[in-house]
């Protein structure tokens, strides 16, 4: 043996190694870029005038979105040490802070959402609230508005989708994170994740069609991103490299191959193409299996960084 | 903020926040309870002390935070601790906190050892004793009464039995420590080394370290002066078979082989007079045999010595040069915990002899000659005339045992001979801990009819007494006045910082009302201890209220080198360093050390080495919650090597077994490189077997357990423990 | 404007935990948590070892991720000494700071917020050392500003050889190990 070294350490959620996220905020970052993805998608939808299809799930996936993400805001909440300080995030704005920037995007997100929400209410509310009625006359009587809407959606959703990958990946004491992969990578499994909820409950076939073959497109990006991700910190230091090989080779093996690149991006992939390509019939397994996949990347990404370290961390 | 954190503190520790400032248990009779309910207001005060946490005594302020006990610093005055205590000092205030605290005198009502017990009030728990105590003085006589205790605290409890007619008082501190290592010196320069020990590793400019662990061992000033002889870049020598803390600041490591040590200090002194590099003049001036044993000596070479230590012929003759070369500041540090192998008196005279080569003796930068603060003694009335004599020691076996043996005591409890002994005191020292092979004091103690305990918390040993009688901690009381021996004379005070929690007592109560009890009352004839030390402060021109105050006051500094113009006197027979020592050779002794070569392990077995941790005193801080957080179990440590031919991995539970069957608790190993292979190590005073520490219960293992075998030293009496062999247990 | 800092002596310190046991009483440290803690790091083959000890806790970076990435502005870089604190009535308890910091030096106080070292700015105010400083039986750690050349930190690091933990991670940090 060469090296000794012991530690009299023994802070909770940081020995033997970092572990201050726990469950809420992977489900945090998966609800976050999933909602991302269909605001891009809804925004998408807007844009390119699909709404003025009845079936255009544009119309759904505001109220889903906004469920979302707050069952995402109180995950992150729930993460809060101080939870009754959670409205000092609203002090202040830290221009050099992710977190700080991610609570503002969030602040921003709901009525952008709710706008889109707005262009075409279900029957049950408008009777509740008659006077959203005037909104969305005035809405739906201005076509450009409406792009620009889609517009906004898509926008404010890219960077809700970026943040969820920068939060993690400025954090440069963890090795794991130290990629500006993880902002494209997180946006773009927030997309797959997106399209295939989508693509779930859409009532179209025009739009299952049209997500399925999106997201196969995104599952190929996905996959190229994170060979890039794993590649570029293979090929940084030692500790970075230390960091792959938890994913490549090491203790998250296991679950990285299996339901990250096999069952959430290969097997869903070969799948949706054989539904593409009319071999079989649409199903929700491929979707099923995506969303599963990505919400095991944000659990693995998270445990997994905070286990990569610049110390040898495990000292015991 | 503070304040709010502080509570949680005490939240989180279980501790109970309003038994500190509620207690006015000792209301009637201290005078001092008002002044410590006045503590008890807002602000911070500052309570000068003494340390009690090992015997080292450092000088210490106390603060109290609005009646709390907040935390302890070192007495910037006190030569020991110059302002800053160890660590276990500094974590103390935790022995006052500790949730597991004995609370109320308790009477056994079941078997003994099965720690069933009944609340007492303290009326009720020395009357028990006092009637035990006169039955047995009655149909025995006093001196079937014999007494364990180790520190400062059990001076009133002595008293009290020496009134009564007690004969026969042992500490482990001596058979079980220091003893060897004092005789060895005391045959050779005619006075030991003392503890503190006039070790001047301040000056020095080589420091030869043999086993003695500095930075774990953390004996503060010397811990202290280690430090600094670093920063003066003195040459330092270890010799350890551990690669210790203090290995790690040698410039020479020597990982001797277990147990021939003797072998390495006659190569040494063989170099060392071959060559001619020691100290002529003195050697000339104040030795004594020095032709015989130059003559004896000359046997020894290094090459000699190499199969037997390990320790290559170079290495030997490079650091006996370099000690040399530094002469006189040269200290071959005589070491303190000295028990090892049953030869240690020997070993510890070849140091003595070492040191005397090279002149170090009375030198500064090697051994100084200690001064002290004298106080008269107080008045009191003559102890009573024994019938009969020690009997821990019987006819003289150990002919140069300077202190009482426990092991002496224990011994002649069990046979009942030259006479029985029907009762122990057990003041401040964990037996089934301290002494080795527990079935022994066991059996010892199932012969007794009174065993009393008196103890801070339930230790092994209060498990098997018949009373307990609950001591408040070091910070809640008075002591005896602190007057250790040492570079500058100085008196030095405890009193009490904190009112104690329950229905704890201090030792110097405990024994002025059982005294009372038993009709001695007019060898207690103050009111109050504060009264005793006044008066002994007084008588030599101090005040009490100063004391108090400043808690050290310093006398004249003295002369302390013979550089500094002392002649030194030798109290041996022949009044001089005796390098040929006569009265050995007429008891039957070699008069200069030889060598005996150590018992080796059996295959797969490895010899139990233990030590000190710096967070830890013996078996006594296991449950203090401050230091436990420090470090909450011991580990084994096991050669690399050995671990990996085991497939023991570090962090792993396994569990010991000795050479007699004895399987220890669990305990975590350790595999480094910092051992050699041939032993294993451990810290002592882990493996608590007392349910009531809650804390401490079966966190780790006990050496004390494996340590069923043992080596006489036929010179002195003391216990030789690291002569037992141990092997692993996989399934825990 | 001062910059404080701290040199320790690696040669001297023998890992004994006073600084650790001091900083829990000096500013009640709960019980199971650090502020400051010893690492031993033993190099070699018995008996050829190198080993060295020591007494770490936060760095007081220069550059603080634990600051830039704080959303409320609770961590924060004090005026006095340049010291980094964390401001326990701001604190949302986010612990993004604690897997921004590199040496792990930060943890969640029972109470809530985020926690570590202050390099004890209540008693450097009043003038006094911080109480790991203080205590330290063998005067092996040294505390001052490191802007002041004619400190004795900074003599310390003109004088002698030294390194600092993990200078990869970009933190330049101020707790400075004499070799
Ligand atoms: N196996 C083994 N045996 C050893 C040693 C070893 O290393 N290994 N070391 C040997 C050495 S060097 C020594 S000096 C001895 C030490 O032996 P001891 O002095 O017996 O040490 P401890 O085992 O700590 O027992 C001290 C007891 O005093 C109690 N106590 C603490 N404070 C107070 C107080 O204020 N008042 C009262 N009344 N009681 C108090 C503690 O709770 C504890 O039960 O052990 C020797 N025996
Ligand atoms: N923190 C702390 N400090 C303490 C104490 C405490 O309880 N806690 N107790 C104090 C007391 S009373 C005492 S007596 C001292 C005891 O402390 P010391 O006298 O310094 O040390 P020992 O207990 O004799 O020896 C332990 C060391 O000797 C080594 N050793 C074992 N066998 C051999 C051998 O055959 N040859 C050689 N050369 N080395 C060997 C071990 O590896 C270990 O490093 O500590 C004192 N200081
Ligand atoms: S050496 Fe440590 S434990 Fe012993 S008296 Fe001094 S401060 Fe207390
Ligand atoms: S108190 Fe000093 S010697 Fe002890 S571990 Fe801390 S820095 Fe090292
Ligand atoms: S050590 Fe960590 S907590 Fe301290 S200033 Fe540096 S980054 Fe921040
Ligand atoms: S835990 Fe507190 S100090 Fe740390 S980043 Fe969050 S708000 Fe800031
Ligand atoms: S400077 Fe103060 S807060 Fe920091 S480790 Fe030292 S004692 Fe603790
Ligand atoms: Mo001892």
């Amino acid at each position: 043996m060469l090296q000794e070294i012991t530690t009299t350490r023994h802070n909770p959620h940081i020995d033997p190694f970092v572990h201050v996220w726990g469950w809420e905020i992977p489900i945090y970052l998966f609800l976050g870029g999933m909602v991302a993805g269909m605001m891009i998608i809804s925004g998408y939808f807007l844009f390119s005038k699909r709404y003025k299809d009845t079936t255009c799930s544009c119309f759904t996936i505001p109220l889903i979105g906004v469920a979302f993400l707050s069952i995402g805001m109180f995950a992150l909440f729930l993460d809060l040490e101080h939870k009754f300080y959670f409205w000092r995030l609203y002090t202040t704005f830290r221009i050099s802070s992710p977190m700080s920037w991610g609570a503002w995007i969030l602040v921003l997100v709901y009525p952008v959402i709710i706008v889109n929400f707005l262009i075409n209410p279900p029957e049950i509310i408008v009777r509740r609230f008659p006077k959203l009625n005037l909104i969305t006359s005035y809405i739906n009587e201005h076509p450009k508005l409406i792009q620009n809407i889609g517009i906004t959606n898509m926008l404010i959703g890219s960077a809700l989708g970026i943040y969820t990958g920068i939060l993690l990946s400025t954090m440069g004491a963890r090795p794991l994170w130290n990629s500006s992969m993880l902002a494209v990578l997180f946006l773009v499994s927030g997309l797959s994740t997106a399209a295939a909820f989508v693509h779930m409950i859409s009532k179209s076939q025009y739009e299952k069609e049209l997500l399925a073959k999106a997201d196969n497109g995104f599952l190929v990006i996905e996959l190229f991103v994170i060979m890039l991700f794993l590649i570029g910190l293979s090929t940084s230091s030692a500790v970075h490299m230390n960091a792959a090989r938890l994913l490549i080779t090491g203790e998250y093996a296991p679950q990285f191959w299996t339901f990250v690149i096999g069952t959430g991006i290969i097997l869903p992939l070969i799948i949706q193409l054989l539904a593409v390509n009319k071999k079989i019939k649409h199903n929700p397994i491929a979707p099923i299996l995506v969303i599963i996949g990505g919400l095991i990347l944000r659990f693995i990404i998270v445990y997994a960084g905070q286990y990569s370290h610049y110390i040898n961390a495990h000292f015991k | 903020m503070n304040s709010i954190s502080r509570r949680k503190f005490l939240k989180i520790t279980g501790f109970t926040v309003g038994a500190a400032t509620a207690s006015t248990a000792l209301g009637p009779i201290v005078k001092g309870a008002k002044k410590l309910e006045e503590k008890s207001i807002k602000g911070i005060k500052k309570i000068p002390t003494y340390c009690d946490i090992c015997f080292w005594k450092c000088g210490a302020i106390a603060y109290v935070k609005d009646g709390i006990l907040w935390k302890i610093e070192g007495n910037p005055d006190d030569p020991l601790s110059r302002g800053r205590l160890c660590p276990r000092g500094t974590g103390g205030i935790g022995a006052h906190f500790d949730p597991d605290r004995l609370r109320a005198p308790l009477i056994r009502t079941r078997k003994r050892g099965e720690e069933v017990w009944r609340e007492v009030t303290w009326d009720e728990a020395l009357d028990f004793i006092a009637n035990k105590m006169k039955k047995i003085k009655e149909i025995y006589g006093p001196e079937s009464v014999a007494s364990f205790s180790h520190g400062i605290g059990g001076n009133f409890i002595k008293h009290m039995l020496k009134a009564y007619g007690a004969v026969n008082f042992a500490a482990p501190s001596f058979a079980q420590c220091r003893g060897p290592r004092d005789v060895g010196f005391e045959l050779t320069f005619g006075e030991n080394v003392g503890s503190p020990e006039r070790t001047d590793i301040e000056n020095t400019k080589c420091l030869v370290l043999i086993g003695s662990h500095l930075g774990e061992n953390m004996h503060n000033s010397q811990v202290q002066e280690f430090a600094h002889a670093i920063e003066n870049d003195a040459t330092i020598i270890v010799v350890d078979p551990r690669f210790s803390i203090a290995a790690s600041k040698a410039k020479y490591y020597l990982p001797i082989k277990p147990g021939t040590d003797i072998a390495l200090l006659l190569a040494w002194m063989n170099v060392i007079v071959s060559e001619k590099l020691y100290d002529e003049n003195y050697v000339r001036k104040y030795g004594f045999g020095f032709e015989q044993f130059s003559v004896e000596i000359s046997q020894y070479t290094p090459e000699w010595a190499y199969p037997e230590t390990g320790i290559k012929p170079d290495l030997i003759r490079i650091t006996a040069r370099e000690m040399a070369k530094n002469k006189p500041a040269t200290i071959i540090h005589p070491g303190r915990h000295a028990t090892w192998y049953g030869d240690d008196t020997q070993r510890s005279r070849a140091i003595a002899l070492l040191n005397a080569l090279l002149g170090s003796w009375g030198r500064k930068g090697g051994f100084f000659f200690p001064v002290s603060y004298s106080l008269p003694p107080y008045p009191y009335p003559p102890y009573p005339t024994p019938t009969k004599e020690k009997l821990d020691n019987p006819n003289n076996k150990y002919p140069f045992a300077s202190e009482e043996i426990t092991n002496g005591i224990r011994e002649a409890t069990i046979t009942g001979k030259p006479y029985p002994i029907k009762g122990w005191f057990v003041y401040a020292t964990n037996l089934i801990h301290a002494l080795p092979n527990e079935e022994e004091t066991i059996k010892a103690i199932q012969n007794l009819d009174l065993l009393v305990v008196i103890d801070v918390i339930p230790s092994e040993i209060a498990g098997w007494a018949d009373v307990v009688l609950p001591e408040t901690v070091y910070l809640e009381r008075y002591d005896e006045l602190h007057t250790s021996a040492f570079k500058e004379p100085f008196v030095g005070i405890r009193q009490p910082v904190v009112d104690p929690p329950a229905d704890q007592k201090p030792n110097w109560w405990i024994a002025k009302k059982l005294a009372e009890k038993l009709g001695l009352g007019q060898y207690f004839p103050w009111n109050h201890i504060e009264e005793y030390l006044d008066y002994r402060l007084k008588a030599a021109g101090l005040s009490l209220e100063e004391l108090k105050q400043k808690g050290i006051i310093k006398g004249q500094k003295q002369p302390i080198y013979i550089e500094e113009g002392i002649e030194p006197e030798f109290a041996t027979p022949s009044g001089k360093i005796e390098f040929y020592s006569t009265q050995l050779l007429q008891a039957g002794f070699d008069p200069v050390p030889r060598y005996k070569r150590p018992q080796e392990p059996p295959a797969g077995y490895y010899r139990l080495l233990f030590g000190r941790a710096p967070v830890h005193s013996f078996s006594r801080t296991q449950s203090n919650p401050i230091l436990m957080d420090m470090m909450d179990e011991n580990e084994v440590w096991i050669n690399y090597d050995i671990a990996q031919k085991w497939g023991i991995k570090t962090g792993q539970y396994i569990r010991l077994k000795n050479q007699d069957g004895i399987v220890s608790n669990k305990i975590k190993v350790k595999a480094t490189e910092r051992i050699r292979p041939d032993c294993v190590y451990l810290v002592h005073g882990f493996g608590h077997n007392s349910k009531m520490l809650k804390r401490a219960y079966q966190k780790g293992a006990s050496d004390s357990q494996l340590i069923t075998k043992y080596e006489i030293d036929p010179i002195m009496g003391g216990t030789g423990m690291n002569v037992n062999f141990v092997t692993f247990e996989l399934e825990v | 404007m001062a910059r404080y800092g701290m040199v320790i002596d690696t040669k001297k310190c023998v890992g004994c935990m006073d600084c650790v046991v001091a900083c829990k009483t000096e500013n009640n440290v709960p019980e199971g948590y650090n502020r400051d803690w010893i690492v031993q790091v033993a190099n070699g083959k018995f008996p050829y070892i190198n080993l060295e000890i020591q007494s770490q806790r936060c760095n007081h970076c220069d550059n603080t991720p634990c600051v830039s990435c704080c959303p409320t502005g609770a961590s924060h870089v004090h005026e006095i000494g340049k010291v980094v604190l964390v401001d326990h009535e701001v604190c949302i308890g986010c612990k993004a700071c604690i897997a921004a910091c590199p040496y792990d030096a930060r943890f969640i106080h029972p109470d809530g917020y985020a926690d570590k070292c202050t390099f004890c700015i209540h008693r450097v105010e009043k003038g006094e050392l911080p109480a790991c400083v203080s205590v330290c039986p063998t005067h092996c750690m040294y505390f001052g500003d490191l802007d002041d050349p004619n400190s004795e930190v900074s003599k310390l690091l003109a004088s002698r050889k030294y390194h600092v933990l993990l200078p990869e991670a970009g933190t330049s940090p101020r707790i400075f190990y004499l070799i």
